[in-house]
């Protein structure tokens, strides 16, 4: 099992949220994050004061999915995040050792998304 | 309508018919006098609740002008200080100011009543009427002081200040000028303060300016090279809703100072009023633009309001080409000011600015434009008609010299009482919260709830019991039978 984690642009967010689902990946999480990278910060004019912003604001995509299918959602991330500006942001890969569905309690691979071509390698 | 006229002129008809006295020339004089008297209470009860409009107007600008943690406690504090400067104002603050007496203070009219002998005459319903009026002023000078001070100042602190300016500071200074006192007549002249620029305005804002010399900055206001740091306000759209509760509520504030409807001479005023508050906006937007590039929000409100402050002691004594003359220099001033001012003192709506400074500038601009044609009796007229037209430029120059009198003295006093006030109440109960309250908010230090609760607890799920979306199928195959669940 492995998690993708993906820091990316807000409205990079949709495209790739309708694509994981048509490919049968409804399952995500995501989480308003703010971070920096080479993308500079903001800096805002309120009544003649400068204030600079380190951090610019960035939505954090989570999707824990089998080995296999780790690259399918890599891809999807890569097609609709990518600007080519600074700050389309970055995916992390991870390991996942336990996955459990509380409202059942069952564990494993049955508690990863199903999609098309889940059956197979279930 | 039509339908109501044809009913009131039937029964005039028939009380004459009834009523041959009636009809009488001395009588209709009188009644005249009555009906007229009455038609001028009707416009300052509108004005007075004009005037009342604008503690909301208050309320919203500051609360935008604070972080969303101290969202509620601007409500609080502006009900508080309403409710208890009425009290102090019907207990002993209009008989200091109205109540006749000396030069410095009135003694009649405490404890306001029906029949109480106040300066010579007997409370009615026309003197309840300009008593209420006048708290509207008085509570509107109030609310200004407090601009300096949010998002730290302990609460008790407006409990007591408020009992004492509701009861002395602006009843002094309101006799000063408005009832017979000091500056009512000054060597033959009389201080020319139409609607409060220095009584209302410059008085709340040397209260806010002693208040914020003995509470100091918010933290993280200033970085540790004493650099001033912007804390944004939380909501541009309620300043923006409060300035233009402000700006309505001013009709009634100058507009009702005619406490007359004769020739209908306050539309003079409003005209002024609007004409002013309007070349505020464009003064301060065009200022703030050529210093830093941009039309901030919050600069375009406190041009509005500049203008609205600087056209307050004119309005009535100038003619509609000053208008937006006082109001652009208003809102220029006020850029200019704000931005001074933060380097050194933290006024988070700017305060000091709109109404100290914009409301000296309206005072002084009385001397500058008042037209000889509006002058109050005995009063010089403004130094532009001593140089460009046939009045006399002493006397003129006079005129400004006792515009520029108000101003020193409305300080001087406002100053002393405020300070030791403020001073009193740090040394007992305290001025400012503990660094972990303001830090946390004064809505749930100091009231026990957040302004915005959603913002800080979170709320349980609800379905709606409309179609999930999520039960949308994933593609037509037979794997969508077992997604199903997922949704469920």
């Amino acid at each position: 099992m492995k998690k993708v984690e993906a820091f990316i642009r807000h409205e990079a967010f949709e495209p790739i949220r309708t694509e994981l689902l048509d490919k049968g990946f409804p399952s995500l999480s995501i989480t308003e994050a703010k971070g920096s990278g080479r993308q500079k910060g903001i800096v805002e004019h309120y009544r003649g004061s400068t204030l600079t912003v380190n951090v610019r604001p960035k939505v954090k995509l989570e999707v824990v999915v089998e080995d296999s299918d780790a690259q399918a959602v890599i891809d999807a991330i890569l097609r609709h995040a990518r600007t080519g500006e600074v700050g389309d942001g970055k995916i992390f890969v991870l390991p996942v050792e336990e996955a459990i569905r509380i409202r059942t309690g069952e564990s494993g691979h049955e508690v990863l998304q199903l999609h098309d071509g889940a059956e197979a390698s279930a | 309508m039509k339908k109501k006229l044809g009913l009131a002129v039937l029964v005039t008809a028939l009380v004459a018919l009834v009523i041959p006295g009636a009809a009488s020339a001395a009588s209709v004089t009188e009644t005249l006098a009555e009906k007229t008297s009455e038609l001028n209470m009707v416009w300052v009860a509108v004005a007075c609740v004009l005037v009342f409009l604008m503690q909301a107007g208050f309320m919203f600008l500051e609360i935008g002008f604070s972080r969303q943690k101290n969202a509620g406690t601007g409500v609080a504090k502006i009900l508080v200080n309403f409710a208890i400067v009425t009290i102090a104002w019907w207990a002993i603050g209009y008989g200091i100011a109205e109540g006749g007496g000396n030069k410095i203070f009135g003694d009649t009219g405490f404890f306001f009543h029906f029949g109480q002998n106040v300066a010579g005459e007997a409370v009615n319903g026309e003197t309840a009427m300009l008593m209420l009026y006048g708290l509207a002023f008085c509570a509107v000078s109030l609310a200004i002081v407090w601009g300096t001070t949010l998002e730290r100042i302990k609460f008790g602190a407006y409990v007591v200040y408020a009992i004492v300016f509701g009861a002395i500071v602006y009843p002094l200074v309101a006799h000063a000028v408005w009832g017979g006192g000091l500056l009512s007549d000054i060597g033959g002249k009389p201080v020319m303060d139409f609607a409060g620029s220095s009584v209302v305005h410059l008085t709340g804002a040397v209260g806010a300016f002693a208040a914020l010399l003995l509470l100091g900055p918010r933290r993280g206001k200033y970085d540790a090279d004493g650099n001033p740091r912007a804390i944004p306000g939380h909501s541009m759209p309620l300043v923006g809703l409060g300035v233009i509760i402000l700006w309505i509520g001013w009709f009634g504030f100058n507009g009702g100072s005619t406490f007359e409807t004769s020739a209908s001479f306050f539309g003079e005023v409003m005209l002024n009023t609007q004409l002013a508050a309007a070349a505020g906006v464009i003064g301060a937007c065009i200022a703030i633009y050529i210093k830093g590039r941009t039309v901030d929000v919050g600069m375009a409100g406190n041009g509005a309001i500049a203008g609205l402050v600087g056209i307050t002691a004119p309005s009535g004594f100038v003619e509609y080409w000053a208008a937006p003359i006082i109001g652009l220099i208003a809102g220029v001033i006020v850029v200019f000011a704000v931005l001074a001012i933060d380097k050194k003192v933290d006024d988070p709506v700017g305060a000091l600015s709109a109404h100290g400074l914009a409301g000296i500038w309206g005072t002084l601009a009385v001397g500058i434009f008042a037209s000889p044609r509006l002058i109050s009796e005995g009063a010089g007229s403004g130094i532009w008609y001593g140089i460009f037209g046939d009045e006399s430029l002493s006397s003129a120059l006079g005129q400004f010299g006792v515009q520029g009198l108000a101003v020193l003295f409305t300080f001087a006093v406002v100053f002393a009482i405020s300070i030791a006030t403020f001073f009193g109440i740090k040394k007992t109960i305290g001025l400012r919260v503990p660094a972990d309250e303001e830090d946390a908010g004064l809505d749930i230090s100091s009231h026990g709830m957040y302004g915005y609760p959603e913002a800080f607890i979170p709320q349980p799920e609800y379905s709606t019991g409309l179609p999930e979306l999520t039960a949308r199928p994933v593609s037509q195959t037979a794997s969508s039978g077992q997604l199903a669940p997922e949704a469920g």
